[in-house]
C-alpha cells in the first residue's frame, strides 16, 4: 500500500489510532452512568474553543481543550446539584456553545467553510506534527487515567451513593471524567470531527457489551473494537476518498450490527444444539386455579 | 463508646421538614431496626446517619467523631435498597462485590491478593461464590440484594447499614442473607437496619425504633409476632398474595416498591 509514503498519512493515522483506544476507555464510563451524549454536548462546546483559538491566532486545538474542559465542569456542577432545570441548562449550554463557535470562526482570518466543516467532521491532510504530539500526549494522558482508576471510577458510575459512602473522592473523580471527557472531544475532532466524536466513545461499548460478561473485558473488547474502526476509518477513506470521520463511524456501526447479529445468531444455534441449561428453581410456585 | 450518636436532629428536603428532632444511639455489637411506613423519614434517618443526606440541624456522630469530620469510612458498610438502576453496561458479581474493598485500600492502590481473598470470602459468606463471574443483572432480585451485601462486608466494616435488606426479596436469600448477617453481629459487628417488616431478621435485632411522621415513637424490644403469627408452627402467608404451597413463605412481592 503505497498511501503511507505521505507523512499526513501516518499522521492521521497515528492520531486515529490513539483516539481509537482512549475514547471508548473513557465512553465506557459514560455509558454507564447513562451520559451516552454528553460527548455531543460537550463537541458542541468545543466549537466555541476553536473559534477563539482562530480568531487569536492560537493553536485551535489548545483553546479548545481549555473551553471544552470549562464547559464539561460546567455541565458536572449542574447534574451534581440534579435540578431538574439542569436538562435545560444544558441545552443552552450546547447551543451557545456551537453558535458562538461557528459565529467566531466566521470572524477569523481563517473564515472558510472548508475550515469549519474540518473541525465539524474531521479531514486527515490537516493533522500537523504539533497535532500528533498533543494528541498523542493527550490521548496516552486520558487512557492512563482512565485505566488507573478503573475501579474507584467503576465503582462512581455504578452507584455514586455508595462511593461516597466508602469515602471515595466522589467530586475530584466526576470532574476528573468531565475534564478527560474535554480532552479526548477535542484531541479527535481533527480526525472523527466534533460532531462524531460521541459516537467513538459510544459505539465500540455498545457493540462490546453484546458479548460480554463483565466490566474490565467489556472495556477491553470495547478498545479493541475503537483501534480497528480507527485504523480503518484512515484507510478506507483515504482509498475510496470519503471524510474519515463519518468512515469511521460507519465502520464502528458496521462492526455493531455484525456483533449483534453474530451473538444472537450464535445463541440460537447454542440453544438448539444444546438441552435446556438447567434453571434455578422459582421462588415462588404459582398453582393454576383448580389445579388443587 | 457508641458507633453511631444522632442528637436532636432535623432534616428536611426543599423546605418542607422530614425528620424532627431525632436522637438514637446505637452502641458497639448492637443489632438496632428502624421500623416504620412508607415515608415515615425512616431511609431518611439512615441516610443522614451515612452523610447522603445534608443534617439541617442537630448532630451525628460516627464512632465518637463529628460525622463532618469522621474519614474512617472503611469501617462503615452500606447497603443500599437495590443494585443501582445500572445500564447496559455489564458487570460481575465479583467486580460490583470489589467495589466495596476501595473504602479500606484507596483509589491508588491497584487491588491485591488481600482483595482478592475479600471478595471470595464475603461471597462465600453470602453464599454466592458459584456466581463470582456472572453478569450480576442475570441474578434475582434477592441474589443482588446479597451482592450487596456482600459488597459491604468485603471492606470488613465495623458498620453496617442496609436500608430495606428484606424489600421484594425471595425466602431463599432472606434466609440466606439472615444467616450471613447473624455471622456479622456475632464477631461483634454493630448493625443498624431499616425495615417494613422483619421476617428472617427478627431474631437478629436487639432493639427496635419505630419512625413516625418524622419522630421516633417507640424504642425498644422488636414487636412480638401476635395472634395466629406466634404459633410455633406458623406458616407465614400473606393472604394478598398467591396461595402457595403449605410450607413454602411467600415474598412479600406487594412490598417492592419501599420508598
Amino acid at each position: 500500500m503505497d498511501l503511507f509514503q505521505y507523512d499526513f498519512m501516518i499522521r492521521a493515522l497515528l492520531g486515529a489510532l490513539i483516539i481509537g483506544l482512549a475514547a471508548p476507555a473513557l465512553g465506557i464510563y459514560l455509558v454507564q452512568r447513562r451520559l451516552s451524549l454528553i460527548g455531543d454536548g460537550i463537541g458542541h462546546v468545543a466549537l466555541t474553543g476553536v473559534g477563539v483559538g482562530l480568531l487569536l491566532n492560537q493553536s485551535p486545538v489548545l483553546s479548545a481543550v481549555v473551553v471544552a474542559a470549562v464547559g464539561a465542569v460546567g455541565v458536572e456542577l449542574i447534574r451534581e446539584r440534579g435540578r431538574t432545570s439542569g436538562d435545560l441548562a444544558l441545552a443552552l449550554l450546547f447551543y451557545g456553545g456551537i453558535a458562538g463557535g461557528v459565529v467566531l470562526v466566521s470572524l477569523s482570518n481563517d473564515a472558510s467553510s472548508n475550515s469549519l466543516m474540518q473541525y465539524l467532521f474531521g479531514s486527515l491532510i490537516t493533522t500537523s506534527p504539533q497535532d500528533v504530539t498533543v494528541i498523542a500526549v493527550l490521548g496516552a494522558a486520558v487512557l492512563i487515567a482512565m485505566l488507573a482508576f478503573r475501579p474507584a471510577l467503576f465503582a462512581v458510575c455504578n452507584d455514586e451513593e455508595y462511593a461516597r459512602v466508602s469515602g471515595l473522592p466522589v467530586r475530584a473523580l466526576n470532574l476528573l471524567m468531565a475534564v478527560t471527557t474535554a480532552v479526548t472531544v477535542t484531541i479527535a475532532m481533527r480526525t472523527v470531527g466534533l460532531l462524531l466524536v460521541s459516537a467513538l466513545m459510544v459505539i465500540p461499548v455498545a457493540a462490546a457489551q453484546q458479548v460480554t460478561r463483565g466490566f474490565r473485558s467489556t472495556m477491553a473488547a470495547a478498545m479493541a473494537i475503537g483501534l480497528v474502526a480507527a485504523g480503518a476509518g484512515v484507510v478506507v477513506s483515504a482509498e475510496a476518498d470519503t471524510p474519515p470521520g463519518a468512515t469511521t463511524v460507519i465502520l464502528a456501526l458496521a462492526a455493531f450490527v455484525a456483533i449483534t447479529v453474530g451473538a444472537a445468531g450464535l445463541r440460537l444455534v447454542r440453544r438448539r444444539a444444546q438441552p435446556p441449561r438447567e434453571v434455578e428453581p422459582p421462588d415462588v410456585v404459582l398453582q393454576e386455579a383448580g389445579v388443587r | 463508646m457508641s458507633v453511631v450518636q444522632v442528637r436532636h436532629a432535623a432534616v428536611g428536603y426543599e423546605g418542607r421538614e422530614i425528620l424532627h428532632d431525632v436522637s438514637l444511639t446505637v452502641g458497639a455489637g448492637e443489632v438496632v431496626a428502624i421500623l416504620g411506613a412508607n415515608g415515615s423519614g425512616k431511609s431518611t434517618l439512615i441516610r443522614t446517619i451515612l452523610g447522603l443526606v445534608p443534617l439541617g440541624h442537630g448532630a451525628i456522630e460516627l464512632f465518637g467523631t463529628p460525622q463532618r469530620k469522621f474519614r474512617d469510612w472503611a469501617r462503615v458498610g452500606y447497603v443500599p435498597q437495590r443494585l443501582g438502576a445500572g445500564s447496559g453496561v455489564p458487570a460481575t458479581v465479583g467486580e460490583v462485590v470489589a467495589s466495596g474493598r476501595l473504602a479500606r485500600r484507596g483509589i491508588f492502590r491497584p487491588s491485591g491478593a488481600a482483595d482478592k481473598a475479600a471478595v471470595r470470602d464475603a461471597l462465600t459468606d453470602v453464599g454466592l461464590l458459584d456466581r463470582i463471574n456472572d453478569p450480576v443483572t442475570t441474578l434475582s432480585g434477592g441474589q443482588q440484594q446479597r451482592t450487596l451485601i456482600a459488597r459491604a462486608l468485603a471492606g470488613k466494616p465495623d458498620l453496617l447499614v442496609l436500608d430495606e435488606p428484606t424489600a421484594g426479596v425471595d425466602a431463599a436469600s432472606q434466609e440466606a442473607f439472615a444467616a450471613a448477617l447473624g455471622r456479622f453481629a456475632e464477631a461483634g459487628g454493630t448493625i443498624v437496619l431499616v425495615a417494613h417488616e422483619l421476617g428472617p431478621l427478627r431474631p437478629l435485632i436487639d432493639r427496635a425504633v419505630v419512625v413516625h411522621e418524622g419522630r421516633i415513637a417507640h424504642e425498644g424490644p422488636p414487636p412480638e409476632p401476635a395472634g395466629h403469627h406466634a404459633e410455633p408452627d406458623h406458616d407465614h402467608v400473606h393472604p394478598h398474595a398467591v396461595q402457595a404451597a403449605p410450607g413454602i413463605c411467600v415474598a412479600p412481592a406487594d412490598r417492592i416498591a419501599a420508598n
